[in-house]
């Protein structure tokens, strides 16, 4: 695609907010454990550089960190946006259990 | 002995309510299961509810349901970088029963309409997860849910599990949907108090307005943003297709913040506080996505089954009536009690025969269009303001150069051929 005004301002955009700020507005029930796991860690080493699901992630996630990638699942949306658009489908995603995870006051 | 109903219902957003409550009120015992704290505690929605598919299930609800504003105005705004061409449509005749839609909020509409399937003797169960459908001889009996001995037993199961359907999934009732058949969304609730919400939207105490937004929300991608009012909050959202959102490698809050700068948005949002933040999953696969809505003690409804009309972001009508048809088909099949695929394919045939299938078939090729041809959301959309930009300032040049001008500027980069093309295609996907 030839750049235009867009594109190019989409380029050039730069992340002004800190994420956490966002998150803390939430009410949250966090479980212990994780309902989202990385299936293969080397698949993300060796395969795939874009490292997308640290981008798109809309709750930022997903951190790349030491060789690996990090899972920050208490603070998930439950969008579901990493099981799909993981180029490698290397996510599993679940629900978190019954009760836990974000709970929405407003929308 | 395990327990059994005539019903499970899996989740309990309005496509699944909607079930729920036709099938209570129809006599059956019915159970609806949702994983969260309560109903709505997991739903998402942009905020606009239809007046008229809620009222197949309850008539004027609007005297005692939890809503927001009716609806009396909605804009349109075509945006560029620092401009916005607008336009829309008010009438008071939205302002007065039976209203055209209500904004609401769903983490408080729909423990309300979980209530009143309660009322109507079904039982919700809260705090469960689903995590599989329990099949026996190629028939769904049951689910069983993430509860110690939590297998639950019906004749039929409604999945009105959302967008991501894992369940639907598990069946093979579709694949894992494709990075372009999603739309991901985001969006804040700003708190403002309800007078200053009324003058800054030109609006009578308690009526609403809605924005949908084309082009620069989204910075070109695939996709809306929009702005809703409600009592005391401002809903701002942007959503994209999924796939052009990983692509363009652009984090989705940045296109919010963006968004929220823009000189067309700034003083509607000035001194708004934050209150509430929401990724989520929108279908946008349209009338090719449908996976299959029908099989052995099992149908699917709402998200679960890609119903929802993305051009006119219409989604909970959708699921309302979908609830609603698949109920009528599971009070038919129960009355001649045969429960297989064949029986509940009357919710299908239904469905075909409404306008949610229709919708979808009408702009079954709108989203395929726009992604692949990006001229659209870059060139076109922005092109309406440098048109109006050009004509609306006075500057001494004859409006005769101006059009001239602006008729340059458009085939700067491609012939009339190209762009005549491009606007016979979009008028077919749209027609």
């Amino acid at each position: 695609m030839k750049d235009n005004k867009f594109s190019t301002k989409l380029r050039e955009l730069k992340t002004e907010i800190n994420i956490d700020d966002k998150l803390f507005l939430n009410r949250w029930k966090p479980d212990h454990h994780s309902h989202l796991e990385i299936i293969d860690p080397a698949v993300c080493l060796e395969q795939c550089p874009g490292k997308d699901c640290t981008v798109f992630c809309p709750a930022k996630v997903y951190e790349w960190r030491d060789d690996r990638i990090t899972v920050g699942y208490e603070g998930c949306l439950e969008c579901g946006a990493c099981r799909i658009a993981c180029p490698h489908q290397n996510i599993r995603w679940r629900y978190p259990r019954g009760g836990y995870g974000v709970q929405f006051r407003l929308a | 002995m395990p327990e059994k109903f005539d019903a499970i219902v899996v989740g309990a957003g309005v496509a699944g309510l909607a079930a729920a409550y036709k099938m209570a009120q129809g006599g059956l015992s019915v159970v609806v299961i949702e994983r969260g704290d309560y109903p709505g505690a997991k739903n998402v929605m942009g905020g606009v509810l239809y007046r008229s598919m809620m009222e197949e299930l309850i008539p004027e609800f609007w005297k005692e349901a939890p809503l927001e504003r009716p609806v009396v105005e909605q804009r349109f705004w075509f945006m560029d970088t620092d401009s916005v061409v607008s336009t829309g449509y008010k009438g008071q005749e939205w302002a007065r029963e039976p209203y055209n839609c209500f904004t609401v909020f769903r983490g408080q509409f729909d423990q309300w309409f979980a209530r009143k399937c309660t009322e109507a003797g079904a039982v919700i169960i809260n705090e469960t997860v689903v995590e599989e459908c329990l099949l026996e001889n190629g028939r769904v009996v049951g689910v069983r849910t993430n509860r110690p001995e939590g297998e639950l037993y019906a004749n039929v199961v409604v999945l009105a599990d959302g967008v991501n359907s894992l369940l639907g999934k598990q069946l093979g009732f579709h694949q894992e949907w494709k990075p372009q058949q999603v739309a991901l969304a985001v969006m804040e609730e700003l708190k403002l108090p309800s007078e200053v919400i009324e003058d800054r939207f030109n609006l009578d105490p308690g009526m609403g307005t809605t924005i949908e937004i084309f082009g620069g929300g989204t910075l070109g991608l695939v996709g809306t943003s929009f702005i809703y009012t409600n009592k005391e909050h401002i809903s701002i959202g942007v959503g994209a297709l999924l796939s052009q959102i990983r692509q363009a490698r652009v984090k989705p809050y940045d296109l919010l913040e963006n968004l929220k700068k823009h000189p067309a948005v700034r003083p509607f949002i000035r001194n708004a506080e934050p209150v509430e933040y929401y990724a989520h999953l929108i279908p946008e696969g349209g009338y090719n996505a449908i996976p299959k809505l029908v099989g052995n003690g099992v149908l699917v409804v709402g998200d679960a089954a890609q119903l929802v009309n993305g051009i006119h972001r219409e989604g909970s009508n959708l699921a309302m009536t979908s609830g609603r048809l698949a109920a009528e088909a599971v009070l038919r099949a129960h009355q001649i009690g045969e429960f297989d695929a064949r029986s509940l394919s009357q919710y299908e045939e239904d469905l075909r025969n409404s306008f949610v299938i229709d919708d979808l078939k009408k702009y079954k090729d709108s989203s395929h269009l726009f992604e692949n041809n990006t001229r659209y959301f870059n060139e076109y959309l922005p092109a309406t303001n440098m048109a109006l930009h050009e004509m609306l300032t006075v500057d001494g040049t004859s409006k005769k150069d101006k059009q001239k001008l602006i008729m340059q500027r458009l085939l700067r980069d491609s012939s009339l051929y190209s762009v005549g093309k491009d606007l016979y295609h979009a008028w077919k996907a749209m027609k």
